[in-house]
């Protein structure tokens, strides 16, 4: 079982013909993703990775059915592309590109209360993936394998370690979630925890989070009601400077706020063990 | 970018709102020229941290001769860790009242926030933990801005609706810095209220997203390169890498941020302090990997970097490459471990060890061992 994206996701790539969007296009494809368009303004009726190309959204929902997209368009025009991917009812969108203006996401995010039912992952996120089904972005599937371990972060390459991990120690994955860097974003780890929790085949977590804002709380917060799934959560940045912007926009502390230290302690009185390296993610999620 | 507060002050006069008569100063002669002109000023270092009049870098100067002093004093001097690049020499401002005025991105809410309160001139923090009450907040509308309506409402709710007439303007005003330069933050405290019931702006912070650098040229073009930054961050930024410099002793490359920071916390849990963030991103070609080590190298400090990949789409072999290339280019004699995992990490880790370089399994170990060569390990 898994969360989000199913055997039944149908998928288009916005910016399908630029290199990222092609590359990893090509890598969702190899996995078995349902890829059934791309959308490229001004190349609609030719055809890329052996799928047509649309002008819009629109005309890719009519004629595909697609349910679900991934983004890798630049980021003048990101903002864009999740509206009218969300206006168009695409369901699931999951934006990978970095760099999105704070002020047009505040934006979109005002625009997506109209559309309750689109879910935004993302943006400056890898996507997600469902192992040995699907998977929209760039987390790189040969690290996954099928299994009870719902993930969540906000890093990508963290990820993958930990997928990497889990996936060597014979753990396998239900469904890895990426929510992105970024200050102003779509799903956060409530929301995404959340749908956890109602998957069946899901038993297990690994939240990954790092440092600024406050999104890591409001999860432990959520678990510390009650909670069916045996859960870890790793916070990186523990070390990292007040004031300065470590990489992500989002990874940054100010005063006493957003910092490791008050993350791991609302996760500790929640009752969910804190790791300090990757590698005690597994361990810890072994343990019990 | 944070502006500085005599740039925040033209951006503030570029939307229309008032500020009080003042020059910038780069030297002393220009300070006493500034007094001769204006009057008695406040002569004001101008570096982007809180804190400055506490530092020394504020002082009152009747007459051009003590403005000279002033400036003498305050130019170059360190104000945490910024050398002073000029002053603001400002005329006084008959102050009736004061006010905070300030916008800025809530992330709980995913919403700029508007934030008014009759306690002006003190942290608004401070204000918000002893009286949150003194606070009234509005979430503006991202598509039209806050309307008059609501901004009357908001003014009269923060008890200063006596001034209401003036003020509801000035925060239209101000409210256009978000659209019109991005603005994260924009702020005015104190907010001041003439005997005359003008408003003038008595301080500014201004905080434009980076991320909107590709549709505010101008404002960094105006404002970029007059403070002297981090000499190892300016020239980081000049090769397009993500680099933050930390003041430690070991040279930290990392694909991808959070990896990275959980590199640093590795490396302190093993005893040591890093030197830097550095995220490469994926791929880590040579030419980016001999980029990071140049500027990691530049500072004296460092005696040994680690180096930690996950390569996911990338093949470890083709980062093992390029790794061993970048240091025979860079001629690399500090102490180098590297840690890579990932696809065909171990045809990568075979790449490394025919050249020398002594690959860790996994990450805590290699923090380990490159905190072992180097710092006091080094020295004994």
């Amino acid at each position: 079982m898994s969360i989000l994206l199913n055997e039944n996701s149908r998928v288009i790539v916005q910016g399908i013909t630029g290199r990222e969007g092609s590359f990893h296009c090509q890598q969702m494809q190899l996995m078995g993703t349902k890829v059934v368009g791309g959308v490229t303004p001004g190349r609609g009726g030719t055809e890329h990775n052996g799928v047509p190309v649309f002008d819009s959204v629109a005309e890719a929902v009519r004629q595909t059915g697609a349910n679900a997209t991934g983004i890798f368009v630049p980021p003048p025009f990101a903002a864009d592309a999740i509206m009218e991917a969300a206006a168009n009812g695409i369901a699931l969108i999951a934006c990978i590109t970095e760099g999105i203006p704070i002020q047009d996401m505040i934006r979109v995010k005002d625009f997506l209360r109209v559309y309750p039912d689109a879910r935004l992952l993302g943006p400056n996120c890898p996507g997600l993936l469902t192992p040995g089904v699907a998977k929209i972005g760039i987390i790189p599937q040969r690290f996954s394998m099928p299994g009870p371990v719902g993930i969540v972060a906000r890093s990508g390459t963290l990820t993958y370690e930990t997928m990497a991990a889990l996936t060597s120690a014979g753990l396998g994955q239900s469904t890895i979630v990426g929510i992105g860097g970024d200050p102003v974003n779509g799903m956060s780890f409530v929301d995404v925890i959340q749908m956890f929790e109602q998957d069946p085949g899901t038993t297990h977590l690994a939240i990954i989070g790092e440092i600024g804002g406050s999104d890591e709380e409001r999860g432990a917060e959520l678990l510390a009601r009650g909670s069916r799934l045996k859960s870890v959560a790793f916070i990186s940045g523990r070390t990292a400077p007040e004031g300065k912007r470590m990489g992500h926009a989002g990874a940054i502390v100010s005063g006493n706020r957003g910092t490791a230290r008050s993350k791991e302690e609302a996760f500790r009185q929640a009752g969910v063990a804190v790791a300090e390296t990757t590698d005690q993610i597994v361990e810890l999620l072994t343990k019990a | 970018m944070k502006l500085l507060e005599y740039q925040a002050k033209e951006v503030l006069a570029s939307l229309g709102i008032t500020i009080p008569p003042g020059r910038v100063a780069r030297t002393t002669e220009e300070a006493a020229q500034a007094a001769a002109e204006l009057g008695p000023v406040a002569v004001k270092a101008q570096v982007p941290v809180g804190g400055r009049g506490k530092a020394g870098g504020i002082k009152l100067a009747n007459t051009p001769e003590e403005a000279r002093q002033a400036a003498e004093q305050i130019i170059g001097m360190d104000i945490k860790g910024f050398k002073v690049p000029l002053v603001y020499c400002e005329g006084k401002l008959d102050i009736a009242r004061e006010v905070y005025l300030g916008f800025t991105v809530d992330r709980d809410a995913r919403a700029n926030i508007l934030m008014l309160s009759a306690k002006g001139g003190m942290e608004i923090e401070q204000v918000a933990e002893e009286d949150p009450h003194a606070i009234a907040r509005l979430y503006p509308n991202p598509w039209r801005g806050p309307l008059a309506f609501e901004l009357n409402q908001l003014v009269f709710e923060s008890g200063l609706g006596e001034h209401a007439r003036a003020l509801v303007p000035v925060i239209q005003k101000l409210y256009r810095a978000i659209p019109q330069y991005d603005a994260l933050t924009a702020e005015i405290n104190p907010l001041v209220v003439t005997p005359e019931g003008a408003i003038v702006a008595g301080d500014a912070k201004i905080e434009s997203d980076e991320n909107a650098s590709f549709r505010q040229r101008e404002l960094e073009q105006r404002y970029e390169g007059i403070l002297e930054g981090d000499p190892y961050e300016v020239e980081a930024k000049k090769r397009n890498l993500t680099y933050v410099s930390l003041d430690g002793y070991i040279g930290i490359i990392g694909n991808g941020a959070g990896l990275c920071m959980g590199t640093l916390d590795l490396v302190q849990r093993a005893g040591g302090k890093a030197a830097n963030f550095c995220d490469i991103g994926g791929g880590a070609r040579a030419e980016v990997v001999q980029n990071a080590m140049e500027v990691i190298l530049m500072n004296p400090r460092v005696e040994g970097i680690l180096v930690n990949i996950f390569g996911g789409i990338t093949r470890g072999d083709e980062v093992a490459r390029g790794l061993v290339t970048a240091r025979d280019r860079v001629g690399l004699k500090l102490p180098l471990v590297v840690r890579l995992s990932g696809t065909n990490e171990e045809e990568g880790r075979e790449i490394l060890r025919q050249n020398g370089i002594e690959p860790g399994v996994n990450a805590w170990e290699a923090a380990q061992k490159i905190v072992g060569m180097t710092g006091g390990a080094r020295q004994s």
